[in-house]
Order: structure tokens, then sequence, then C-alpha cells
């Protein structure tokens, strides 16, 4: 097998959050690779979403939120005095625990954000519509009722509309936290279809609380625990295969067969 | 058993106070029709409502000066009143640091709380020598009132979309951040439209307010019922012309006073049936 090393997408040298005096996440030290999907599984409560929301830098709505130690999304930081946030949000996209639709058109779900990014011509925006929505497979679904208000979609559906919406903003990295949590298993299965055709051209890094989900489709796992002091760190992290079929620690083996969390 | 006779009781109770609030409203509107109506059936609708003439000591009873100036003042109102209270709710919902917040809120309630004639007296010693050294004419003016008036309606306007702005699910907002869009953007692309008919409602009832308020408009209007012919003329509203006439007013003259509350009551209807269809076809929609 000749395999070409694999293009570090994402870096994170010591990354520590802190709210407040609340220390959440510590030595946080991980590399994620483009083009693969990377889960983060852990117990409730030990920053899984914290972390994933580094990335995007959604934790700064959070104002006594201080992340700190080096982010690099290839090679750049993202985290600093001179970085655009807006920006930088373009290339990260996110789609959230529960569907969040705006009140607005199918259509206008999509089109919204290439809007207000420059994207004037209204052949170009029905291409980026029809393109995005063929994407999550939902193109044959809608393209009918593309004038319907979004929120009349079964739920699976709007959580695709979501990625949809993500993707027409072409993102280098889209972030997924939970977003199979709300929905029924059909639904889900879809989705995590979904992941592996758009793995193909995006990074993905899903947060899950299923172990099973973690195994079905990602490549590399990272387990976050609360460590002796009760801050998140990485307990292990590796390849999906070799995390579940041989971990490290024990605490990483009790965790994935269900003996707590 | 006593259990069961208590429940029924307290039911009963309940049901009498909540029909004594509907009658009232039945019984102010079956006594204005009463006695508004037969001045109109005399003067004829027509003659009534588009008549140019108020003069009741000669029989005369036109009202049309009078819708004009009530639309006048409210719609000024709305233009210099519904733009500042919604982007000082947008500033309060979404720009304004904790402790500006917390000293705006109260004082935006504050505002609410100052008795309409104060507000009167206050345009009357401020506002209207400002226009009258500055802009020219009696400075008793549409402009005035519509200045008091665009004040007196930001408690309601700014309260009620704050709240529909706040009352969004947070969810909207990272969507909308989530994508790249500035926080700017986000306000008024997304949270916005989806507060729309919150903000529609503020309007509307600001504009209610605006419509039926009496006092303040009496003292800055100069209230001379005649067609105005711009913003710096005098105008008598339809609430000024029954606050001012109401104590003396007798006979034909009183009816047609009933009258003027028979229109005021069927605009300000129009006005809510109309805001209640804009915002049930949006949520249709």
């Amino acid at each position: 097998m000749t395999e070409t090393k694999p293009k570090i997408k994402i870096r994170t040298v010591d990354l520590n959050l802190h709210y407040g005096s609340f220390h959440a996440l510590e030595d946080i030290t991980m590399d994620i690779e483009e083009c693969k999907i990377t889960a983060i599984i852990g117990p409730s409560g030990c920053g899984k979403s914290t972390l994933l929301r580094v990335f995007n830098r959604m934790n700064d709505l959070i104002p006594s939120c201080k992340t700190t130690g080096e982010i690099l999304l290839d090679e750049k930081p993202i985290y600093g005095k001179n970085i655009d946030v807006v920006e930088h949000r373009k290339k990260v996209g996110m789609v959230f625990q529960k569907p969040n639709v705006f009140p607005m058109s199918i259509y206008e779900n999509i089109t919204i954000a290439p809007k207000r990014h420059g994207i004037k011509s209204r052949r170009r925006l029905d291409e980026t519509v029809e393109r995005s929505l063929k994407q999550v497979a939902l193109w044959d679904e809608v393209k009918d009722d593309l004038g319907k208000s979004a929120q009349e979609l079964p739920a699976g559906a709007q959580q695709r509309l979501c990625i949809a919406r993500a993707v027409a903003v072409e993102p280098d990295v889209i972030l997924m936290d939970e977003s199979c949590s709300a929905l029924d298993p059909e639904s889900t299965m879809k989705i995590e279809e979904l992941m592996f055709e758009l793995v193909k051209k995006y990074t993905i890094i899903i947060v899950t609380h299923s172990m099973e989900q973690a195994r079905r489709v990602s490549d590399m796992s990272a387990f976050i625990m609360l460590n002796k002091n009760l801050v998140g760190s990485l307990h292990e992290y590796g390849p999906t295969l070799d995390l579940f079929s041989k971990p490290k620690s024990t605490v990483t083996e009790d965790y994935i067969t269900g003996r707590f969390g | 058993m006593k259990k069961t006779f208590k429940d029924k009781l307290s039911e009963r109770i309940f049901l009498a106070l909540a029909l004594s609030s509907i009658s009232a409203l039945a019984l102010i509107t079956v006594f204005i029709i009463i006695q508004g109506a037969p001045i109109i059936g005399s003067v004829g609708i027509f003659n009534f409502i588009f008549g140019m003439t108020w003069a009741p000591s000669q029989g005369e009873f036109g009202i049309f000066p009078m819708i004009v100036g009530t639309l006048a003042v409210t719609l000024g109102a709305m233009v210099l009143g519904v733009p500042i209270g919604i982007c000082s709710a947008v500033f309060l919902a979404e720009f304004a640091p904790v402790p500006v917040r917390n000293m705006f809120r109260p004082a935006i309630q504050l505002l609410a709380g100052i008795p309409s004639v104060v507000y009167g007296f206050w345009g009357l010693i401020f506002i209207v020598p400002l226009i009258r050294d500055y802009l020219g004419g009696p400075g008793l003016s549409i402009l005035a009132g519509s200045i008091v008036l665009a004040i007196m309606i930001l408690p309601t306007v700014i309260s009620i979309t704050e709240v529909s702005i706040i009352a969004l699910p947070r969810t909207y907002k990272e969507g909308a951040l989530a994508l790249g869009m500035s926080h700017w953007q986000a306000i008024y692309s997304v949270q916005l439209p989806a507060a729309k008919s919150g903000i529609v409602a503020a309007v509307i009832l600001g504009t209610g307010r605006a419509i039926g308020e009496t006092m303040a408009v009496i003292m800055v209007l100069g209230n001379a019922p005649a067609l105005p012919r711009s913003i710096l003329d005098p105008v008598r509203t339809l609430t000024t012309n029954i606050g001012i006439e109401m104590g003396y007013a007798t006979g034909d003259h009183r009816q047609a006073l009933f009258a003027t509350g028979i229109v005021l009551f069927i605009l300000i209807m129009t006005l809510n049936i109309t805001a209640q269809y804009i915002t049930r076809k949006k949520k249709q929609k």
C-alpha cells in the first residue's frame, strides 16, 4: 500500500480553554487530517462540544470564554488579533444538534449566506441551491417546492437542509455537533451516508454520544474525558479501528464498552 | 362533594368576572352607536365623513379634516418613532453591554409611566417654540404632535420588539454566524425577519396608542378643525375633537361627538384586523 502522508487540516497544540475561572479544556494537542471524519467522543459534560466550537470560534459568543494555545487551520492561526472571525467561519461550517433552519423558504435558507457574501446573480444563486441540495440528496424531494417554508419539512430533511446550507458557503471543514441525536434511525442513516459522500471533499469533525455512530462513520476518534482535576482533556486519540479494538487505556475501554458515561 | 361545589362556585365567579369585562366592551360599543348613529343618519354618512366644515352651532358636522389630522399625526409619529424604537430594541437585545442594558430598560419603562399631560406640557413649552422659531408657523402643529407622540410610543415599540428578538431561538443567531455572516448581517437577514410578526405587533400597538392619545396632543396641535396644508399647520384629531368639546356639547352636537367616536372605533378596529391578517398570513407562508 502506497499511502502518502495525510495532510493535516487542523492542528492544536496545548489548547486550553477557560470560562472565567473555570478550566474547561486542558492541554489538548491533536492533529486533524484532511478529508477524514474525526469523531470526538466522551461522557456528558467533558467538553466535547466546547472543543468543537473552538474550531469555528463559536465560543466567542460567550464573553467570559478564553482560549489559549496554538490552534491552526492549514497551518495558519485561528485565534489572534488580526484574524477575521467572519472570514474564518466561511471556511469552517457547522451543523447543530437540532435542525435550525431559518423561518423562511428552502431556497432562501440556502441563498441567504451566499447573498451576504456577495453573490448577486440569480443564475448563480439558482446553481448554488441545486448543487447544494444535490450534495445532500435532497434535490429530488424538494426541487418543486423551493418556495415552501423550510420549517414544514420533516426533521431529517431539515437537518439535511442545514448541511446543504453549510455546504453552499463552500467551506473546507464541516463541524457536526451531535447532528443526529434529535433524529430517527432512518434519518440518521441518511445523514451518515451523506457524511461518506461529503468527506471526499470536506474535512468532517463530529461530536457524538453514540459509540456505534463513531465506530460506523469515523476514521479517527478522539476520546475526551475529565482528568483528575476535573478538567476536560484528550485521553486517547487514534484511528477509530485501533481505538475501538485495542484501546490503550482501561478507561477508554470502559467507556466504549458502555461501563460508564 | 363540598369540593366540587367550591370548584363550581369559583368557576362561576371567574366566568362572571370575565363576562363583565366583555360586557363592558359590548355596552360601550352599543352606547356610542345608539348615541352617535342618529346624527350620521340625519347628516348623511358621506357628508359626515367627507364634510369639510365642522361648525356645530350652524349644524354643520363634517369631520374630514379631523380624519386627515389623525392620520397625519399618527403617520408622523410612526415615521419618527418606529425606526428609533426598532433600532433601540436591536441595540438593547444584541449590542448593549449588560450595565448599559440594566440602565436603559428601567429608563424606558419610566418613559411609559410619565402621564400624558406632562408630555403635552413639555411639548408645549419646549417643542412648540422650537418649531415656531426655527421652522415658522404657529408652532402648534402636526410636527409638534408627531414628535410628542413618537416619544410616547417608544416604550411600546421598544419593549415588544426587544422581547420578540430575545424570544428567538438562540440557534438562529448561531446558525447565521456559523455560515460566516457578521453579527449585523445575522441581525438584519435572519433575526429581524424571524421576529417580524412581533415587530408588526409592536408597530400596530404603537399606532393604536398614537391614534388614541388625546391629552398630550390637545396641548400641542393647535386644534383648528381645518384641512392642513403642511406639517407646520395646526390640526385637530378625532380624539381631541371629542376631548375639547365634550364639556359643553348638547343635542346634535353631542351626538356628533359620539359619531366621531364611532369613526375612531372603526378606524382602530380596521387597523387591528389588518394587523392580525398580516401576521396570520405571514405565519401561513
